[in-house]
C-alpha cells in the first residue's frame, strides 16, 4: 500500500505569520483538467487592512537598512528558492504548465531575484545627482522609497509575474501588500514560505489570495497605501482602481508586459517606486577660487 | 567628604558632539576582550560597585529588609564575594534600610526631589531632601528639571542643583540627568557640565523608569565631561550608570570605558556605581562559571 | 584638595586592572606547508623550482613556503588567462558571470574567520582589524561588483561597452585580501580575466582566495595567482599579451611601471602613496576629532596610503587637541596582532620598520619634538610605538615624505586660506580630513582641497560603492562604485 501524503493547507502571509483569512471563507480554483487544486483563502478587506498595517510597521526599519544589507537579503531569497526548485516546478505543473515551461519559469524567477539583489546598492548611484545650481549651494537629489506599495499580480502566471513586481519594490526599500493571481495562487503561497525563511523582516512582503476585484478595491482606496502597481489587468477594473487611487494621490503604474521574456527586468521598475528628494546646503566661499560643484 | 575648592558660578561652554563619531569610539570599547584574571577581577569590581535598588510604589518594609540582606550576602556559598556599594530606596524606607545595614559598610542612598519626574516646587524638593538626610541617608540621588532644561533655562537647572547640594549637608549628591528625556548627546553633555559645575559629587544617567537609559554612548559622553572637568580643576567627580545594564558583559564594557577615559583611580565604588537590580545575579553566575568552568542556571542564585 | 576614601575593596587591586591576553583561536585554520602557483585552475610548481619563506612579523616565525614565479610562469598564466577569456569568459552571458562572482563572495563569508586569522598572522595587522574591517569589506566588494556584471549598460549609457581582455594586477602588503578583492571583483564583473601578483610578504590570503575560486567552480584560467618578488611583477607589466595593468603600491614603483608602458596599448591605473592632511578647526567636535586623528594614522599601524599623516590644528585649540591626543594614546595597546585587545599590531617587515626608524631619526635631526606614550613592546618581531612629532614645519622632510608607519606630524594654522594652501602644497593628493561643526565650511573645504577622497567629520571610511583614488602623484583611476568599472572596460 502506497504511503499517504500529508496534504498542504494554503494560508495567507501577513506580518511574518501565516494566518487563515479572518473571514473564514475559501474558494477552489481548478486545475487544467477541471479538478480542484486546493482550498484557497478567500481574503477579505479586513485581511487587506491588516496587511497594510503590517507593511506600514515594517516600512520604517526596512527602508533604513543599508542598501547592501537589503541586497544580501534579496540574494538569500534566490538561494532559498533555488533549493525549492522541485516544489515550485511541481506546483506549476499542477496548475497547467508543461515541465519545460515550469522549469524555465522557476529558473527565470531565481535569476530575476539575483538581478534585483544586485541593484539594491547601485540604483541610487545611477539615478541620483549633484546639481550645479547657480547660487553658492551644495545641491543634491537622491531617491527615497515611497512606502507601502500595493501589488496586483498578473492573472496569467503563478510565479514570475509575482516576483517581477515584488522584487523591484522591496529592492528600493518599499514594503508590499501583494494580491496573488486568482486562478493560479499556489506559488504565491509557497513563495511566502520562501520569503519567510530568507531573513526578510516580517511585514516587508505580505501575500493575500482571493478575488482581485474584492481585494484590489480595498487596496486602491486605502489612504495609507502610497503606490499601486498592476500588471496586464483588464481595463474596466484597472480604471476603477485608478479612480479610487486619486483620493490620496497614490502613484499608480500599470505594466503591460510579458514577464516571461528574459529582458523584462530593468532599473526603471525600481525607480518608478521612488520619490526624488533634493537638498540644499550653503557653501561658504573663503580662500581661493570658487566652488567646484 | 570632599571639598570642592573651585566651584564656578558660570554655566560652562560645552563642546559639540558628533554622534556617529561617538558610536565608533564606543564600538572600540565593546570589542575589548576581557578574559581570565582580568575578567574575574572586573566582575568582583562590578559587584562592589552596585547600588541595589528598589523604587516601586508597592515597596514595603519587608521588601527593603530582604534586599538589604542580599546586599550584604550576595552569594554566601562562595567565599570572597564582596558586598555591594549601596542600596537605593525612597525616603520613607531610609530608616529601615539604615537599621538593617548598620553593621556593614553598605551605604544607604535615597532618591529625593520628587523622584522620578521632579515636577514639583523647589521648596518641596528641598524638604524631601532634608527629610531623607535626617532619616540617615548617606547619599542623595536627585533629579534635574528636564522641562526647564529643554526650554533652555540652564540657570534655573544650575541653581536648583546648588540648592539641593546645600540641603544635603554631609551626604554625597548624585544628580540624575534622565538622559532618555534629553535625547541628544549634546544635551547630555550640557546637562553633565551644568550638574558638575553646580556642585554634584556624582552624575547619574537615569531614574531607571524609562528607556533608553545608560547606553554606552550616553555614559561615554558623561565620562568625557568628568574627564574635562578633572583636567581643568583637578577635582574628581563620580559616575553612576543606571538603567539598562543587566548583563555582566555590558558592565565590564563600562569598566573598560572608565579605565580608558578616566584611568584606574576611578575604579572603585567611591567614584563609579551601577544602578541595577538584576545585574548582580548575572555577574555572580559568571564568577561561578569561571571557578567551575560550567554554565549556570538562575535557580541556584537567590533573587532577593 | 582633600579626599577621604571609603571603599569596599583594596585600592591596589583596581589600580592594576588591565586586560589579560585574549588570543584569537587559530587551531581551526588550514595552512599548507608549501604553496604552488595557481594557474589555469591547477596548482603547479614554479618552473625554476624556487620557493621563499613567508614569516609572521609578530614573532618572525615561518608560516609557509611560497612559490617564486619566473617570467616563464607568468607567460603560462597569461596564456591561461587569454584562453579562458577567448573561449569561455567573454562568451558567457553576463548574468551567469555574475553568479560565479556571487558564489565567491558567499564562500568568502563562510570562511571569513579563517581569512581574518591568516591575514593577521602574515601581515601583522590586528585581528580586530582583519575580522571587523578587512575581511567583511573584501567579501562585500565581491558581492557588490557581482551585481554590476549584467548592468553595465546603465553605468555607461550611450556608449559601446566591451571588456578589455586580460588584466595584470599587482597589489601591496597593507590590505592583502582587500586589495585582491578591489582588483579582481571589478575586473571579472567587466568580463575580463586576471593574472594577479600579491606582495611577497603577504601571499597567503590571495592563495586561500585561489582555493575559494576553485571551490566556486569558476572556469579555469579566469583568475590566476602568481606569487613572487619584483621580477614577477615586472614580467607581468612587460608581457605583450596583457591588455590592462592595475597597480597599487609606492609612487616610485608606480612611475617605473608607467614608464615601462609608454608606447604600448596597455591601459593602466595606479593607486599610489599619500601624505594626507587631517584638518581640525576650532569648532570641531573635539573628542570625535581626536578619535578621527587616532583612527587616521594609527589604524593598521599607519600602513595606509590615505593615512591622515599630516595633522593641521587651528591654533586656538592646538594645546587642547594635543593634550587629548596624548591622553588617548595612553590607551593604545601595541602587541601581538592575534590578541583581541591589541590596537597597534606588528610592522609588516623588517625593511619597513627600518624605513620608519629612518624617518624618526630624520625628524629628530630636523629639530622636531617627538612624543611616544609608554607602552610595552614585544621583544621579538617588528614593532613601532605610536609617535607624534610636534614643532614640525611645512618644509620638514617628515611632513613631506610618506613614512608609512604610525607617525603623525603636527602643524598649526590660523585661517582657512592658510590651511587650504598648506594641505594642497604636496605632490600627493590622495585623501584629506576636515573637522568642523559648520556645514558650509565643510563644503568650502571639500571643494577646494585637491584630494580624491575627502572625509568630513570622519576618517578612513570605505565602502564598495564609494569611489577611491587620488589626484596628482597619488595616482589616477578610481576603485569602487560605478566609477571603478571604467578602468576595466573599453568604452567607445
Amino acid at each position: 500500500m502506497s504511503r499517504i501524503e500529508v496534504l498542504k493547507t494554503y494560508k495567507i502571509y501577513i506580518g511574518g505569520e501565516f494566518p487563515r483569512t479572518e473571514s473564514g471563507r475559501y474558494y477552489t480554483p481548478l486545475d487544467s483538467k477541471g479538478k480542484a487544486l486546493a482550498n484557497i483563502c478567500l481574503s477579505s478587506r479586513k485581511d487587506v487592512r491588516n496587511a497594510v498595517v503590517a507593511a506600514r510597521k515594517a516600512f520604517g526599519p526596512w527602508s533604513e537598512r543599508s542598501a547592501f544589507n537589503r541586497g544580501q537579503i534579496l540574494y538569500r531569497i534566490a538561494e532559498i528558492l533555488e533549493g525549492r526548485q522541485a516544489q515550485f516546478v511541481d506546483e506549476l505543473m499542477r496548475q497547467g504548465s508543461s515541465k519545460g515551461a515550469a522549469t524555465n519559469e522557476v529558473n527565470l524567477s531565481i535569476d530575476r531575484i539575483v538581478y534585483y539583489a544586485g541593484w539594491c546598492d547601485k540604483y541610487n548611484q545611477v539615478v541620483s545627482s549633484v546639481n550645479p545650481v547657480s547660487s553658492s549651494h551644495f545641491n543634491f537629489s537622491s531617491l527615497e522609497p515611497m512606502g507601502v506599495v500595493g501589488v496586483v499580480a498578473e492573472q496569467s502566471t503563478s510565479l514570475i509575474g509575482l516576483v517581477s513586481l515584488i522584487l523591484p519594490a522591496i529592492c528600493g526599500g518599499n514594503s508590499t501588500v501583494v494580491l496573488a493571481s486568482e486562478k493560479l495562487p499556489l506559488c504565491a503561497v509557497t513563495f511566502s514560505e520562501v520569503v519567510h525563511s530568507s531573513d526578510v523582516p516580517a511585514g516587508v512582503i505580505n501575500i493575500l489570495t482571493g478575488y482581485p476585484e474584492e481585494m484590489a478595491v480595498t487596496l486602491a482606496s486605502h489612504m495609507d497605501v502610497n503606490a499601486l502597481i498592476t500588471s496586464n489587468l483588464e481595463t474596466k477594473l484597472s480604471n476603477k482602481l485608478s479612480l479610487l487611487s486619486v483620493d490620496n494621490l497614490k502613484r499608480k503604474f500599470d505594466y503591460e508586459v510579458n514577464w516571461v521574456e528574459k529582458d523584462k527586468q530593468a532599473l526603471h521598475y525600481i525607480s518608478d517606486l521612488q520619490e526624488i528628494k533634493t537638498t540644499w546646503h550653503p557653501i561658504e566661499n573663503v580662500g581661493g577660487a570658487s566652488s567646484s560643484y | 567628604m570632599k571639598i570642592k575648592s573651585q566651584i564656578s558660578n558660570k554655566i560652562p561652554v560645552s563642546p559639540s558632539i558628533d554622534k556617529v563619531g561617538v558610536e565608533e569610539r564606543v564600538a572600540r570599547f565593546q570589542s575589548r576582550s576581557i578574559k581570565n584574571e582580568s575578567k574575574k577581577q572586573g566582575l568582583n569590581m562590578v559587584l562592589s560597585m552596585i547600588d541595589l535598588t528598589t523604587l516601586e510604589g508597592k515597596d514595603t518594609e519587608g521588601k527593603v529588609k530582604q534586599m538589604c540582606y542580599k546586599a550584604m550576602h550576595l552569594h554566601d556559598h562562595f567565599e570572597g564575594i564582596p558586598q555591594v556599594a549601596a542600596v537605593c530606596v525612597y525616603p520613607s524606607m531610609v530608616a529601615i534600610a539604615k537599621n538593617e545595614l548598620r553593621n556593614s559598610s553598605v551605604k544607604v542612598a535615597s532618591v529625593a526631589t520628587g523622584f522620578p519626574s521632579g515636577q514639583t516646587s523647589l521648596a518641596l524638593k528641598l524638604k524631601d531632601t532634608k527629610f531623607a538626610v535626617e532619616q540617615g541617608a548617606d547619599e542623595i540621588d536627585m533629579v534635574i528639571s528636564r522641562g526647564k532644561f529643554l526650554t533652555g533655562e540652564f540657570a534655573y537647572v544650575f541653581d536648583e542643583i546648588a540648592a539641593v547640594k546645600e540641603a544635603c549637608g554631609k551626604a554625597r549628591l548624585k544628580v540624575i540627568l534622565e538622559t532618555g528625556e534629553l535625547v541628544t548627546l549634546d544635551n547630555v553633555r550640557k546637562a553633565s557640565d551644568i550638574a558638575i559645575y553646580a556642585g554634584s559629587d556624582f552624575i547619574k544617567t537615569s531614574t531607571g523608569k524609562i528607556q533608553p537609559a545608560a547606553t554606552m554612548q550616553v555614559t561615554y559622553t558623561m565620562l568625557m565631561a568628568i574627564r574635562d572637568y578633572y583636567d581643568e580643576t583637578g577635582i574628581m567627580i563620580g559616575m553612576k550608570a543606571a538603567g539598562g545594564i543587566s548583563t555582566a558583559k555590558l558592565a565590564l564594557h563600562n569598566l573598560v570605558m572608565v579605565k580608558e577615559i578616566l584611568g584606574t583611580n576611578w575604579l572603585s565604588n567611591e567614584w563609579f556605581r551601577f544602578g541595577a537590580s538584576s545585574l548582580a545575579n548575572d555577574v555572580l553566575m559568571q564568577l561561578v562559571k569561571i571557578e567551575t568552568g560550567v554554565y549556570q542556571s538562575n535557580d541556584y542564585f537567590s533573587i532577593d | 584638595m582633600i579626599t577621604f576614601q571609603l571603599i569596599n575593596m583594596k585600592k591596589e587591586l583596581n589600580d592594576n586592572w588591565d586586560y589579560s591576553s585574549s588570543l584569537e583561536a587559530i587551531n581551526h585554520i588550514q595552512l599548507k606547508k608549501k604553496y604552488n602557483l595557481f594557474i589555469d585552475g591547477k596548482w603547479i610548481a614554479p618552473s625554476k623550482n624556487t620557493y621563499f619563506k613567508t614569516i609572521n612579523p609578530a614573532n618572525e616565525e615561518t608560516l609557509a613556503e611560497i612559490a617564486s614565479a619566473s617570467k616563464e610562469d607568468v607567460d603560462l598564466a597569461v596564456k591561461a588567462a587569454r584562453k579562458a577569456y577567448t573561449n569561455v569568459w567573454s562568451k558567457m552571458p553576463a548574468s551567469e558571470r555574475a553568479k560565479y562572482i556571487y558564489r565567491i563572495a558567499r564562500l568568502m563569508q563562510e570562511r571569513a574567520r579563517e581569512f581574518a586569522v591568516i591575514e593577521s598572522l602574515e601581515s601583522g595587522k590586528t585581528i580586530r582589524e582583519s575580522r571587523d574591517v578587512d575581511i567583511p569589506l573584501a567579501c562585500n566588494h565581491f558581492f557588490y561588483y557581482a551585481g554590476w556584471a549584467d548592468k553595465l549598460d546603465y553605468a555607461f549609457p550611450n556608449r559601446k561597452i566591451e571588456s578589455l581582455g586580460v588584466a595584470g594586477q599587482i597589489i601591496p602588503w597593507n590590505f592583502p585580501l582587500l586589495m585582491a578583492a578591489w582588483k579582481i571583483a571589478p575586473a571579472l564583473a567587466a568580463g575580463n580575466t586576471v593574472v594577479l601578483k600579491p606582495a611577497e610578504t603577504t601571499s597567503l590570503t590571495a592563495l586561500k582566495l585561489a582555493e575559494i575560486i576553485e571551490e566556486s567552480g569558476l572556469p579555469p584560467g579566469v583568475v590566476n595567482i602568481v606569487t613572487g618578488f619584483g621580477e614577477t611583477g615586472a614580467a607581468i607589466v612587460n608581457h605583450p599579451d596583457i591588455n590592462k595593468i592595475a597597480f597599487t603600491g609606492s609612487t616610485a614603483v608606480g612611475k617605473i611601471i608607467q614608464k615601462a608602458l609608454v608606447g604600448t596599448s596597455k591601459k593602466v591605473t595606479l593607486e599610489l602613496g599619500g601624505k594626507s592632511a587631517n584638518i581640525i578647526f576650532e569648532d570641531a567636535p573635539i573628542d570625535q576629532a581626536v578619535e578621527g586623528i587616532v583612527n587616521g594614522i594609527f589604524f593598521n599601524q599607519g600602513h595606509v596610503c590615505c593615512a591622515g599623516s599630516r595633522l593641521y590644528v587651528q591654533e586656538g585649540i592646538a594645546e587642547k587637541i594635543i593634550k587629548k591626543l596624548k591622553q588617548r594614546m595612553e590607551s593604545l595597546y601595541v602587541g601581538d596582532p592575534l590578541d583581541k585587545n591589541t590596537d597597534i599590531g606588528a610592522i609588516n617587515s623588517k625593511e619597513q620598520l627600518q624605513t620608519i626608524e629612518k624617518y624618526l631619526k630624520i625628524g629628530l635631526d630636523e629639530g622636531a619634538e617627538m612624543y611616544q606614550p609608554k607602552c610595552t613592546i614585544p621583544k621579538k618581531g617588528f614593532y613601532c610605538a605610536p609617535t607624534l612629532f610636534l614643532n614640525v614645519a611645512q618644509s620638514s622632510i617628515i611632513a613631506q615624505e610618506e613614512i608609512f608607519g604610525p607617525v603623525l606630524t603636527i602643524q598649526t594654522f590660523r585661517t582657512v586660506d592658510e590651511v587650504v594652501q598648506k594641505a594642497n602644497n604636496s605632490p600627493f593628493g590622495l585623501a584629506a580630513g576636515v573637522w568642523t561643526d559648520k556645514g558650509s565650511r565643510i563644503f568650502n573645504l571639500t571643494s577646494k582641497l585637491r584630494a580624491g577622497v575627502i572625509w568630513a567629520n570622519c576618517y578612513n571610511k570605505f565602502d564598495p560603492t564609494s569611489p577611491f583614488g587620488g589626484y596628482k602623484e597619488s595616482g589616477f583611476g578610481r576603485e569602487g562604485g560605478l566609477h571603478g568599472l571604467s578602468a576595466y572596460l573599453k568604452l567607445s
